[in-house]
């Protein structure tokens, strides 16, 4: 075959029959493999050995960033070195003092909710993560970070850093793992506002600054400067992690929807550094573990798979309304979809009041 | 084509991935062309035997790891304007390069369209119109990129 140069006259049949025939095939094959993976999710396998293989080559990609990070660590004045420890003695200092009043408060809000003792933190362990610099597609707001299953680390677990919640995994490799962010227009996180209780849902807008909260009723009580913070609800991330601020309410008399703008509080352009968190499955804090979804987590140690209902104390036999209908949507790329049924059902009837809060009557 | 352009071929398949994940401030995020894809494109005209439809199935693969929702889904467009590109390489091969950059355009915006249906029917939509970018700056950049690709294959008729 060599020795014909182009081989104009030859038909290009060779091994797997002609070209149309052989595309044929692959066609059908791509279409099998994205109806399974969308589907069935039978390819998390396939998904996580492609992960595998690519993590060299996204590893060899990030590593100038990473070696001028560290030369530039290395050769870092001694002057600098002293600023920042003196920096970070004060911060240090600061969150001492905090965390004094934190103890106290933690043990008063126990007895408050009539409780035996002070809880412990609802975060049970933290591993620190570094963003691989690479370039995920551009149109999707995600993050590749470098610790995987070996680590521990499962699908659908939350991303911190330490202003506030970034994302959340979705595709786990033994090493790497991908986050989606909580900007990508695809995701939805449940928030309160801090200040009222008025729970919703953020979702992303798709630059990473800023969320929107598509599903307030033009009369609900926000305003510019309120802190959003995580509901518990969903799933996925623990009550009470603060997620956005809100920058801008805009009321149109003629909406029945309130457009509210928040940027998120973690700075997610600007990180090298996030925290995967495991949380304490028990805690009331924690996020509701999805009834009936325990089939999506496969990956992910055996131990982090959703637990069997634990006893809540005081929320198990009532069935606490806001948190029982709202069940979270079990596979994280689906966000949105309960969000938007939840407008579906919201929408026609506009002057719901605040409290109703809107999450709680997204599902029948 | 000589079979021993296939170490040539996959060195520049790495190449082009590295330069497609490589990464860079946004705008010129946005301007990037679909290196990985030319580059199948390339060598589906010129070496139709030595690349052909495995490696735009395989390459698309690949895209899916790094940046699809779905698994197959740039598998499936790019197998596309794979086939065509080799059924049609020897009409594309002799053309000159305004003309060729022409039709990598059509291709490009058929690979685009392909992925934004994919993407509308398995509920990730992306509808900004900066995913039509690259379409346009990988037609610009296709004259150079061929000519690097085909540095040392001088000897060809």
């Amino acid at each position: 075959m060599a020795a014909f140069g182009t081989g104009a006259g030859r038909p290009l049949g060779g091994r797997g029959g002609s070209p149309g025939f052989r595309f044929t095939l692959y066609a059908l094959l791509s279409v099998i493999v994205m109806y399974l993976d969308q589907r069935g999710h039978y390819l998390e396998q396939v998904r996580y050995v492609l992960q595998a293989a690519a993590y060299p080559l996204q590893l060899a990609v990030n590593s100038p960033p990473a070696a001028w990070r560290w030369l530039q660590e290395t050769f870092q004045t001694r002057e600098a070195l002293q600023a920042e420890n003196a920096r970070l003695r004060a911060g240090a200092r600061d969150l001492e003092l905090r965390a004094m009043r934190y103890e106290d408060l933690a043990r008063e809000n126990g007895e408050l909710r009539g409780l035996r003792e002070a809880l412990p933190p609802v975060a049970d362990r933290w591993l620190p993560a570094e963003i691989v610099n690479i370039q995920l597609s551009s149109l999707r707001q995600r993050l590749l970070l470098n610790r995987g299953a070996a680590n521990g680390v499962f699908k659908g677990q939350a991303v911190l850093d330490d202003r506030g919640l970034i994302g959340q995994t979705t595709h786990v490799g033994p090493w790497s793992a991908e986050v989606i962010l909580i900007t990508d227009p695809e995701h939805a996180v449940p928030v309160r506002v801090e200040r009222t209780g008025l729970r919703t849902i953020a979702v992303g807008a798709g630059d990473t600054t800023s969320l929107a909260l598509p599903y307030l009723p033009g009369n609900a009580d926000i305003k510019t400067g309120d802190l959003l913070v995580s509901s518990g609800l969903g799933g996925v991330f623990p009550e009470g992690y603060p997620v956005a601020r809100v920058v801008e309410v805009h009321r149109d008399a003629v909406q029945p929807l309130a457009q509210v703008r928040a940027a998120p509080l973690a700075h997610v352009d600007s990180d090298s550094d996030v925290m995967l968190v495991w949380f304490r499955a028990d805690h009331p804090a924690a996020p509701a573990p999805p009834a009936g979804a325990s089939g999506d987590l496969k990956s992910g140690s055996p131990t982090m798979q959703p637990q069997p209902a634990a006893p809540k104390g005081h929320a198990a036999p009532q069935a606490d309304p806001p948190r029982a209908p709202a069940a979270p949507p079990p596979h994280p790329e689906r966000a949105p979809l309960p969000a938007q049924e939840t407008a579906a059902a919201a929408s026609p009837a506009p002057p719901v009041p605040a409290a109703a809060a809107v999450p709680a009557q997204g599902r029948p | 084509m000589n079979v021993d352009s296939r170490p040539r071929l996959l060195l520049s398949a790495l190449v082009a991935l590295i330069l497609t994940v490589l990464p860079l401030p946004r705008w010129l995020d946005v301007l990037r062309p679909a290196f990985l894809v030319l580059t199948v494109l390339y060598w589906s005209v010129n070496a139709p035997r030595a690349g052909g439809l495995a490696i735009g199935f395989f390459a698309g693969l690949m895209l899916d790891v790094f940046q699809g929702p779905v698994l197959g889904e740039h598998a499936l467009a790019l197998s596309l304007i794979t086939y065509i590109a080799v059924r049609e390489h020897q009409r594309i091969r002799f053309k000159p390069a305004i003309q060729q950059a022409l039709i990598v355009f059509a291709a490009l915006m058929m690979y685009e369209v392909v992925l934004f249906m994919i993407d509308g029917w398995t509920g990730h939509p992306v509808t900004s119109p900066l995913r039509w970018v690259h379409t346009l700056s990988g037609a610009l950049i296709w004259p150079p990129v061929a000519a690097i690709l085909s540095y040392g294959a001088g000897h060809r008729p």
